[in-house]
């Protein structure tokens, strides 16, 4: 019953909607050939001034006032509401995707238009399109681009954008003039020059239609990056084509000489190149501003947007290729920008880019529908239309699989067959296409309106019937999906192994892979880029585990309050059956966030304080019910924070916050020292027959530790419940103390030698310590015994105490810097591009 | 050289060059001193155990077949492209990497991963602020994840069937010993 509510009153709204579109466009009409949505000159001097008023008028009907501006709003409106029904029943948006079903809501609003007006008054006008909603879309997907993912198949995805796109150009052209010139098109006025145009236009792949299909389909990431960065970079190429073919035909076909096609072939490079130049400055420009917004946070997401579509404006006046530089720009900045900026200023960032690209999107894909309905341009040529769409598939076929099998032998991994067949399956054509048909002048060719219908129905094939058959194809050929991210333990270890293994054989074998070029860029990268276009700030926090674990404890502590209010109260906290563990952190991060709880709240139980202490704060899975097994997800998140990284690092994956990856000093010398200490210790063993005596655990006291990682970990957040800066005033010695171990975890301020038999410490070091969970072996001082801190407060105290200059560790200890320990494998990704 | 490996003459020729490198008192085998000179192995973790990988049957220097044969477990395999396009390799090599594998693991060549074993992996492969108790659950939450048997260790049926998801193909083969 809701439902049929909910259908019946969106229909109402979007009748609503179209009837104020008629009305709009007839008083549109009236005025004058004003059939574009979102140009801005205005028909003020219809508004003002009209004509002599007789008597004061309470209220005036002023629609010429705001008449363009009301249809822009109202068109948005209108579109995303028809995603919205769209979207109201996911079993149908299973089978068809949901950019065929935007085409199709498209062709019925442009029915109900024309059914009112008898002439077409709304199209996908190019201005609009390549102006206003297409560089929001490119933008977005050169922000959360997986940059790693992208470089490492660099090389197949230029292959395939530059000499696929050509190949496709030239043999559409080509076959089209020979059935012309073979008589299979009748009587046509297009030359092979024209076809030529034709062909370069028809030979993009689109990433918007791309994007919109594979979103739902989730082939493995390879084919994908493949396939979508193709369709990326084919810009170039398909912008120098249409500009060269269109200033050829201007020119006629006998101007053409040597000089000309020469010219051509270096303007290619120029505008490849130069809009590539332009977007990595633009990058560059948004990551030195992000540098130096510290105190404008609330605007600072902004500069990306304004800088983004700058980037696309510049290549766009200097002729060079817009998608290329906004692509660019947007890789590039990525990871400074969410280095630098505030945290809340990311997120900002992220969703406000996905609401403008989903949004244009769905604009794009209604306005290609209602585009159909014009009576105009429909001419139907039988042979033209037909050959067109097969042309386009089949040379798309071979096309693919020429160059993939050529790339195949330079792969380690060769692309498998199935996955070139969705590979030519995927060329899909989109608006990109469409908006260059309609920029072609019809004084030149005649034949306009003929290529226009032709662009639109290959767009419709291909879309509409590629799409919703493309996700079958997939399950039936049996492509690799992406991969699950669940893994179990075992695996996670041994793929580090592996990993480790793979360095250890390049070196043995002395030969360099392909990480030799990629350890030179992070040199490079780390050298001279890190320092220049990230605040020292941020250098600091570089490490992906601390952002990862710090993002989780964020999470957590925000669910667990959500959990707790919806339980009434924190009554839950003092369940005694809860897993100790568990209630310890909460308790611990819990007054982290909201100070002003009572120090009663907090669990005074010595007891708990002797058990073996959590392992992770990882409470990102731990809902009330999966409380049965915290200890799983701890130790994954363990595993994940405490490995070491190797120097090869082989990771797919989407992760849409891209993890830096890179060597510690600190860590090599931490193995170092360990394996030589083992050596030595095996020799001395074997020499006197006896076995390393067992010493204390490292740390007395885990729970402090626990606590101090999560003050650490909360000190760099705007908590929502408290004032960021009340925190950095009221521990402001802390960050001193709460030094890392290179490579390892937050010294404990706590630390004592008194706490340890100091004759031990100095025969056996701390590292090849084999503790045991024995904590009655550690002998506490009396004042460590006198006040042991329980809370927060307490902790803070304890950390103003000088670091004593008995331990043995003394030279870490005074180092201040976090060294990056190794990142955990990235988050499932996101669904797609929305 | 064997039927396992059969690298080209073009490859052979640069680990033999390879190989004579680093034999630096030139007897003709290697012996671990020449493995320890390679800066970059004593910086791995598991370094010490792929060393031992090498020195195989309780020899002491290493030739240069058994060299090869070794390295050979790295080379990417040739996929079969069949109909169905499912990813086959030779069954074979797949398995061998992965025992190469599960020997990292297994010490003792008792064609078990104890606990123990996979303790001191672990202790070598993880940083030092993790402490002994969260080792052990590591190790503990492991075995009992892959232990089908419940004989409190892993056998390599069982780390074969852990690792079935894994490409080890991509994982364990390096490009330029194809």
């Amino acid at each position: 019953m809701a439902t049929l509510w909910r259908f019946t009153l969106f229909l109402c709204m979007l009748l609503m909607a179209c009837g104020g579109l008629s009305l709009a466009s007839k008083e549109a009409k009236t005025r004058s050939s004003q059939t574009e949505t979102g140009t801005h000159n205005t028909t003020e001097e219809g508004g003002h001034g009209a004509g002599p008023i007789t008597t004061l008028p309470i209220v005036t009907w002023k629609w010429d006032h705001i008449s363009v501006q009301y249809l822009v709003a109202l068109w948005v409106l209108v579109c995303w509401l028809c995603k919205l029904l769209i979207e109201a029943n996911h079993n149908v948006t299973n089978y068809i995707p949901e950019s065929a079903l935007l085409i199709c809501s498209g062709f019925i609003l442009g029915g109900m238009i024309w059914g009112a007006d008898k002439v077409q008054t709304f199209s996908l006008n190019p201005t609009v399109f390549f102006y206003f909603l297409l560089p929001q879309i490119i933008l977005d997907s050169g922000y959360h681009m997986p940059n790693k993912l992208f470089f490492t198949n660099l090389g197949a995805i230029l292959i395939h954008a530059v000499i696929g796109t050509c190949w496709n150009a030239a043999s559409l052209g080509l076959s089209l003039w020979g059935c012309h010139m073979g008589g299979a098109m009748g009587d046509l006025d297009i030359g092979l020059l024209q076809y030529l145009l034709f062909g370069s236009l028809m030979a993009a792949v689109d990433p918007v239609a791309v994007l919109a299909v594979f979103d739902q389909v989730h082939v493995n990431e390879v084919l994908f990056i493949i396939v979508f960065g193709e369709s990326l970079l084919n810009d170039g190429v398909t912008v120098v084509l249409f500009n060269v073919f269109d200033a050829f035909v201007s020119l006629g076909g006998g101007r053409i000489n040597a000089a000309e096609i020469i010219k051509g072939i270096v303007s290619f490079f120029v505008v490849a190149f130069g809009g590539s130049l332009v977007g990595i400055a633009f990058g560059i420009l948004i990551s030195l501003l992000t540098r130096c917004t510290k105190n404008i946070q609330i605007i600072e997401p902004g500069f990306i947007f304004v800088m983004g579509y700058l980037s696309y404006l510049t290549a766009e006046m200097l002729s060079l290729s817009a998608i290329l530089s906004t692509t660019f720009c947007g890789v590039l900045c990525q990871k400074y920008v969410r280095a630098n900026m505030d945290e809340s200023s990311v997120q900002t960032v992220k969703y406000a880019m996905k609401v403008f690209a989903n949004g244009s999107e769905t604009i794009i894909f209604v306005f290609l529908g209602i585009s159909a309905i014009d009576k105009v341009i429909w001419v139907w040529n039988t042979g033209f239309i037909l050959l067109t769409v097969f042309f386009v598939f089949v040379y798309r076929f071979i096309g693919v699989f020429f160059l993939q099998w050529i790339l195949n032998r330079y792969r380690l991994v060769p692309v498998e067959l199935m996955d070139m067949v969705i590979m030519s399956y995927g060329g899909l054509r989109g608006a990109v296409a469409y908006g260059l048909a309609v920029l072609l002048d019809e004084k030149k060719i005649k034949e306009k309106n003929l290529m226009i219908c032709t662009t639109l129905i290959v767009v419709y094939f291909t879309v509409i019937l590629q799409g919703i058959t493309m996700k079958p194809l997939v399950m039936w050929l049996k492509v690799k999906r992406a991969a699950v991210a669940e893994v179990s333990l075992l695996e996670k270890i041994t793929n580090k192994m592996f990993n480790h293994t793979l360095v250890a054989i390049e070196d043995i074998s002395g030969q360099i892979g392909d990480n030799y070029f990629r350890s030179k860029w992070r040199h490079f990268e780390e050298k001279w880029m890190t320092p220049f276009l990230m605040k020292p700030s941020a250098r600091k926090k570089q490490d992906d585990v601390f952002d990862v674990f710090h993002q989780l404890n964020l999470k957590d502590a925000m669910e667990y309050v959500t959990e707790g209010e919806r339980r009434g109260s924190l009554e839950f906290v003092r369940n005694d059956s809860a897993i100790l563990d568990f209630k310890k952190k909460l308790e611990s991060e819990y007054t982290e966030a909201m100070p002003d709880i009572p120090p009663y709240m907090i669990h005074d139980d010595g007891a708990i304080r002797d058990h073996i202490p959590s392992v992770s704060l990882e409470m990102h899975e731990q809902t009330m019910k999966a409380m049965r097994e915290p200890e799983a997800v701890d130790v994954h998140h363990l595993l994940d924070q405490h490995l070491y990284k190797s120097r090869k690092q082989y990771r797919h994956g989407f992760s849409r916050s891209d993890f830096k990856i890179n060597r510690d000093e600190k860590e090599v010398q931490e193995i170092f020292q360990r394996t030589m200490r083992n050596r030595l210790e095996s020799f001395k063993s074997a020499k006197m027959g006896v076995s390393p005596p067992k010493t204390l655990v490292k740390y007395s006291k885990k729970e402090q530790q626990e606590k101090v990682k999560t003050k650490r970990g909360n000190k760099h957040t705007l908590p929502p419940f408290t004032d960021a800066s009340g925190y950095d005033s009221s521990y402001p010695s802390f960050s001193m103390r709460a030094t890392y171990r290179p490579g390892g975890g937050i010294e404990n301020p706590a630390f004592m030698p008194d706490l340890y038999p100091t004759d031990l410490l100095q025969e056996i070091p701390p590292w090849l310590a084999e503790g045991e969970p024995d904590s009655s072996m550690v002998a506490p001082s009396l004042r460590a015994q006198a006040n042991l801190p329980n809370s927060p407060m307490e902790m803070h105290r304890l950390g103003l105490l000088p670091a004593s200059t008995r331990s043995t560790d003394t030279k870490q200890m005074n180092n201040d810097q976090l060294p990056p320990p190794p990142t955990p494998p990235p988050p499932p990704p996101p669904s797609g591009h929305m | 050289m064997g039927s396992s490996s059969s690298i080209s003459s073009a490859h052979l020729l640069r680990l033999y060059d390879r190989f004579e490198s680093l034999d630096r008192d030139n007897r003709g085998c290697l012996s671990p001193d020449d493995f320890e000179a390679l800066g970059g192995l004593a910086m791995n973790p598991i370094g010490g155990r792929i060393m031992e990988a090498f020195f195989s049957s309780g020899q002491d220097t290493v030739d240069f077949s058994s060299f090869v044969r070794i390295l050979a477990h790295f080379r990417p395999t040739d996929r079969n492209r069949n109909k169905e396009g499912a990813q086959q390799e030779l069954p074979s090599s797949r398995t061998r990497k992965l025992k190469f594998a599960f020997q990292l693991y297994d010490m003792d060549r008792d064609g078990k991963i104890s606990r123990e074993e996979l303790l001191q992996v672990l202790r070598a492969m993880l940083g030092l602020q993790v402490t002994e108790e969260q080792l052990q659950s590591i190790a503990e939450r492991a075995i009992q994840e892959a232990d089908l048997d419940k004989d409190d260790a892993i056998s390599f049926d069982e780390f074969k069937k852990s690792l079935e998801k894994t490409d080890i193909d991509t994982k364990m083969s390096v490009s330029f010993l194809k």
